[in-house]
């Protein structure tokens, strides 16, 4: 069973079977309300479960964070993969995304029957306020964790203003601004720069 | 079927853009819902996209919404599909060989680079979301109020956004 597992560092102890992952990602899936659904990852892997250490766990987010994908996606594919090979990463992502996508194509129902009732719609345009300022603070994390020095600040404003004003279509951007700022932070001879960005603190909550 | 194609085309191409977050992606997500394919208006999209903050998992289940809103429940399944699958296998490949990247001396670059550039896509996101979401002072304050709680305090995001919801119902009623 353990050939199809990733070259990493095993696990201690026995390997929980594809049933359990399953079940424990569904009720993370189920339970990791109002985002940071970081938190809830590591309560559930590393707290209750014991299936990965805190340095592990560290090491994966970080893998997650820096991959196209959403965090809680990424993070149940690797440790899913971990876990039990394909098999664990695919039921492991299933059991997050589960809960989450019934009780949104419920909403999609709900919204086709009540979406057009001026009360409701009060009601959600307060929603997208409120949401707006969760994403704000999303991004304020995100550039504490990576922003550096005066030039990470260009690099920001000017992806933004690309997108935002003058309707550059985002992967131009992301391949134009990603080239120019892995540019700037190449290797250079003499001097090893070591300082990655560093990973979420574990106990913080974390909104991404 | 024509339609369950566009929606795979749609969000698998999204799922590429979620470099830092789901928020990366929601420039084009509005292009292409909105103003391309016209499954949904702005305010549906936005509606959509403030419910899915407030759903368990991952935060972009907006996208299955979507899905349901153009095709049913096939419809939701092949958004879900299309949105997950692609990133899925490049994280899990990318996973299994990431041991021997830890080394590359390119590796600290990438990180530091692409993390500026998902700043400036999630601020492009808030501005272009700003525009359909705050219509009025009130909305402004709202979202200004949201951030400054969720930025100092520990609190559960979901309060303050069903709690900005009631606000807006509130406001209805008043005015």
């Amino acid at each position: 069973m353990s050939e199809t597992s990733s070259s990493a560092d095993p696990v201690s102890g026995p390997r929980p079977s594809l049933g359990r992952i399953f079940w424990v990602f569904l009720v993370m899936g189920a339970t990791s309300l109002g985002g940071g659904v970081v938190g809830y990852l590591r309560t559930g892997l590393v707290v209750r479960n014991n299936w990965l250490d805190d340095v592990t766990f560290v090491e994966l987010l970080s893998i997650s964070q820096t991959l196209p994908g959403l965090n809680a996606t990424n993070m149940s594919i690797l440790v899913g993969d971990r876990l039990r090979g394909a098999w664990g990463a695919l039921l492991a992502t299933l059991g997050m995304c589960l809960p989450g996508a019934m009780l949104m194509t419920a909403a999609a129902y709900a919204y086709d029957i009540g979406g057009d009732d001026p009360w409701s719609k009060a009601f959600l345009h307060g929603i997208a306020a409120g949401a707006l300022g969760l994403i704000v603070v999303v991004m304020v994390q995100l550039g504490s964790r990576v922003l550096k020095g005066f030039a990470d600040y260009v690099i920001v404003l000017a992806t933004a203003a690309a997108v935002a004003f003058f309707h550059v279509q985002v992967p131009y951007a992301l391949i134009a601004a990603g080239i120019v700022a892995i540019w700037w932070h190449r290797p250079r001879e003499g001097k090893v720069d070591t300082k990655t960005p560093h990973t979420a603190q574990v106990g913080e909550r974390h909104h991404e | 079927m024509k339609q369950l194609g566009d929606i795979a085309g749609v969000f698998a191409y999204l799922s590429l853009l979620t470099v830092g977050g789901g928020m990366a992606a929601f420039p084009e997500l509005k292009t292409l819902t909105v103003d391309t394919y016209h499954w949904v208006t702005f305010p549906e999209m936005l509606h959509f996209y403030s419910l899915g903050q407030l759903a368990p998992g991952p935060n972009m289940m907006m996208v299955v919404s979507i899905g349901a809103v153009v095709a049913g429940l096939p419809g939701a399944a092949v958004a879900l599909i299309a949105f997950f699958l692609p990133t899925g296998i490049l994280t899990w490949a990318i996973g299994r060989i990431w041991t021997r990247l830890a080394t590359w001396r390119w590796r600290p670059a990438i990180q530091t680079g692409l993390g500026s550039v998902s700043v400036g896509l999630v601020l492009a996101g808030a501005i272009i979301m700003g525009r359909g979401a705050v219509t009025g002072v009130l909305w402004a304050a709202i979202a200004i109020v949201v951030f400054v709680l969720l930025l100092k305090t520990k609190i559960n995001p979901a309060y303050p956004i069903v709690a900005s919801g009631l606000v807006g119902v509130l406001a209805h009623w008043l005015l």
